[in-house]
């Protein structure tokens, strides 16, 4: 063995869970924003102003929530195959509230391919895609908040109860994460609906923003009390300089997303709630960096073997450019909306 | 109460459910797939409007199957966490990134371009919505690839080295993908997804000639169906029987049960029919052929087949479901055989399109494929029993620390939300069935466009 094998052989387990954790990292976060933008138009579909409206709700994403959700199943078998311990704690740990995002996910997903083609039974599969959608929302805040709060390992095992996700702050980020998702879709809306569905999203997208906001300023005085070592991250001296941008940033981007709402603008308002959810999602991984398994488990002490994650990272390196490129010809072409005639 | 509900049991019988439901769709969608790309090269190649007319008909079936398939998917992407956490922790060495790897080469190719695939045909050229209607079909075969890896390791591991915590390592990628029981499942596997879709078609292909409507359709659908069975069915009976032989060798166990085998003889009967009795460790009402089981498991008149008491109890699979399940799939696959013999014989004659009795049958057996697919998956996972990873982790090591109570309560959910879900896309797929492709268009006049025909699209309204 050569001395720069060597330090391969101990490099490796150090490097590797850093880019896993940014894969997967990165693929949470897509989902987030797109899954996002998807179940926000099931939460707002009750609420449209017209049957007609609730089509072209609908058309707009159909064919892209598959490609969406599969973000969602990256982010699974990723923490599977990157991080096997955190996968194995937390999602036993989570039982309930993950089986009933999946169920909300069937539930919405396959309304997409049935209520175009129901007659009768039209407003069943509408409920379906409302309820499923605000269920999956629910559920992944739920989780979020779980995740924050952190949980009972023992022995490389979940040990806690069935219902120790719930409590207080994760009923509170179940609603924050629907509210974030809504205000995604209303930009969505505002980028791609014909004009008196613009001016409704808008109006939606306003109110969406003032409860994000709130949450927001919430959760930055709260969650700090969750763990000491998260009020520690923030404001040590140093920390608090460095640190800093992010709020301020978040700030700004609230401020744009306000103006651009007011100056009705066409773009800008889905592209502001991209920036507020990517400085959130920031500001959550400052606060809980290098923990996976919150508050104990860090990246290395869950990370597969080096093997294996350097087999995956030969596969992950090219494939997802590829990926993020044909994902982006699919929403170049189809873009403009099937017509919700073409359903018919 | 609670405490008496058995989360190991619970969460077998909740994956089983899950699992069958899910496979129902990928085992049509994959021969699906592979036919709409034959159907739309077919098209490029002639200009013949009917393949045309065909495709776009069968990618609306195909749309719904397929959305039925993705999300019933992603349960099965959590369930190894929520219910077998003690499987990931200790094999998401290697079990997790043959996962990984199908969601980066397969999902995300047939998600992006499924929406080219559905909504695109208007706004793309023709061959780009054939590349698009090929990737998503590649993406289906690649999909088996890597999931039938992973569970043909989890049958015959190989390549691994266990650590003093009892977690796995792999020692070689080349060993863990392709094990020993991988290349026959693949193929098997494979090859009854295309019979599955075959009798789909053709089944159907046979009932739009019987009712007289789309008669055109059904008889290219029916031909097409029948040109691949006749020589699928039989080859498929000969990768059974090389697969049945790979288990033989790597899981006797199993071969024991299936074959309902107690004693460990070298005159093994064919058991035709028995009741598979755990307590007396025989069988009631056995009908049996004496010698047959021998020639056909080893292929030698006196070859030795191990018994399942040579197995110490602990270690064995109980034989009753796969022993039934398994002669309903060679039950199966000796119809599909019969049936593609037959269409073969009266195509020759000229008559397949007119002996009425055959079409009915052709009818009847529309559905068979999914219930051999079904019966075939049993024997796999009920004969690997005890065991998740072959004779390195069992079933009852694996399973999640979560409550009896909370898998009953999900178990319940999954059956409601699942029940309603199929029968919905069972009857909308029966009416677009019913409603058959749009009839050939009369070629328009100069300058003229047909109003009626508006721009289809996956989710078209019968």
């Amino acid at each position: 063995m050569t001395a720069s094998d060597m330090d391969m052989a101990q490099l490796l387990p150090i490097f590797l869970p850093l880019v896993w954790a940014s894969i997967l990292a990165l693929a949470v976060f897509l989902y987030v924003l797109l899954g996002g933008y998807d179940l926000g138009l099931g939460a707002l579909f009750p609420l449209a102003p017209s049957h007609r409206d609730r089509d072209a709700m609908m058309a707009s994403v159909a064919p892209f929530w598959d490609g969406n959700e599969t973000w969602l199943v990256l982010g699974g078998g990723g923490l599977l195959a990157a991080f096997p311990l955190a996968y194995s704690v937390m999602l036993p740990s989570l039982y309930i509230p993950i089986i009933l995002m999946l169920l909300g996910l069937i539930l919405r997903g396959v309304a997409f391919e049935f209520r175009f083609k129901s007659n009768r039974s039209r407003w069943a599969w509408d409920l379906a895609f409302a309820g499923g959608s605000i269920l999956a929302a629910l559920m992944q805040g739920v989780t979020i908040g779980a995740f924050v709060q952190g949980f009972a390992v023992t022995n490389n095992q979940f040990s806690g109860g069935a219902f120790d996700w719930l409590s207080p702050f994760s009923m509170v980020t179940a609603v924050a994460v629907l509210s974030g998702y809504v205000l995604l879709s209303a930009g969505w809306l505002i980028m791609k609906a014909d004009e008196a569905l613009r001016e409704w999203a808008y109006g939606v997208a306003r109110y969406a923003l003032i409860a994000v906001t709130v949450f927001i300023v919430a959760f930055s005085v709260w969650t700090p009390f969750l763990h000491a070592e998260i009020a520690a991250r923030w404001f040590s001296p140093g920390n608090i300089i460095m640190f800093c941008p992010v709020p301020l940033l978040t700030a700004a981007a609230v401020i744009g997303l306000w103006r651009g709402i007011a100056n009705r603008q066409r773009y800008a308002p889905f592209l502001w709630g991209t920036a507020i959810f990517l400085l959130c999602y920031i500001g959550l991984a400052i606060s809980l960096f290098p923990y996976i398994i919150p508050p104990d488990v860090t990246i290395w002490e869950a990370a597969a073997a080096p093997k294996s994650q350097l087999f995956m990272l030969y596969g992950a390196i090219p494939l997802l450019p590829i990926i993020l490129g044909y994902t982006a010809y699919s929403y170049y072409v189809l873009w403009e909306a099937p017509s919700s005639d073409a359903y018919h | 109460m609670m405490s008496e509900l058995d989360p190991l049991l619970l969460s077998r019988i909740q994956f089983a459910f899950t699992i069958s439901f899910h496979i129902i769709f990928p085992s049509f969608t994959i021969g699906l797939a592979a036919w709409l790309v034959v159907l739309e090269g077919l098209w490029l190649k002639t200009g013949k409007q009917i393949y045309a007319d065909i495709s776009r008909h069968w990618i609306k079936i195909f749309a719904v199957s397929f959305g039925m398939g993705v999300v019933s998917g992603v349960v099965m992407s959590y369930e190894f966490g929520t219910n077998w956490s003690e499987l990931s922790r200790r094999g998401g060495n290697v079990i997790g990134p043959l996962l990984s790897y199908e969601v980066l080469t397969a999902f995300f190719l047939e998600a992006g371009f499924l929406g080219i695939m559905l909504f695109g045909r208007e706004r793309v050229p023709k061959w780009v919505h054939f590349f698009a209607t090929s990737m998503v079909a590649l993406g289906t075969a690649i999909s088996a690839f890597w999931i039938l890896s992973a569970n043909s390791w989890m049958q015959t591991p190989q390549g691994f080295t266990v650590d003093d915590q009892g977690v796995l390592h792999v020692a070689d990628w080349w060993q863990v993908i392709f094990n020993p029981s991988f290349p026959y499942r693949f193929t098997h596997m494979v090859a009854a997804a295309y019979l599955t879709t075959a009798f789909v078609v053709g089944g159907i292909g046979a009932w739009y000639i019987l009712r007289d409507r789309s008669v055109a359709h059904g008889r290219i659908m029916l031909g097409m169906a029948l040109s691949l069975i006749v020589w699928l069915a039989p080859l498929q009976l000969v990768i059974g029987d090389l697969h049945g032989l790979n288990a033989r060798e790597h899981q006797p166990a199993k071969i024991a049960a299936v074959e309902a085998h107690w004693e460990t003889r070298r005159d093994a009967p064919l058991v035709l029919f028995a009741w598979p009795n755990t307590k007396t460790e025989s069988n009631d009402y056995e009908l049996a052929i004496p010698k047959l089981g021998s020639l056909i498991l080893t292929h030698e008149w006196d070859g030795e087949v191990r018994g399942l008491k040579s197995f110490p109890p602990e270690d064995r699979p109980n034989p009753v479901i796969p022993f039934f399940s398994f002669r309903i799939m060679v039950g199966i696959g000796f119809i599909m055989i019969a049936l593609g013999f037959t269409g073969a014989v009266l195509w020759l004659m000229g008559r397949l399109y007119t002996t009425r009795w055959y079409l009915h049958a052709m009818t009847f057996a529309a559905p068979l494929g999914f219930i051999a697919v079904l019966a075939g998956w049993f024997v796999a996972e009920v004969g690997r029993q005890p065991w998740v990873v072959y004779n390195v982790l069992r079933t009852a090591d694996a399973v999640s620390p979560v409550p009896g109570g909370s898998v009953l309560t999900t178990i319940i959910l999954f059956v409601i939300v699942y029940g309603i879900v199929f029968g919905a896309g069972v009857y909308y797929m029966a009416k677009l069935v019913q409603h058959g492709p749009e009839p050939v268009p009369p070629l328009p006049e100069e300058g003229e466009a047909d109003p009626s025909r508006r721009p289809l699209s996956a989710a078209g309204n019968p």
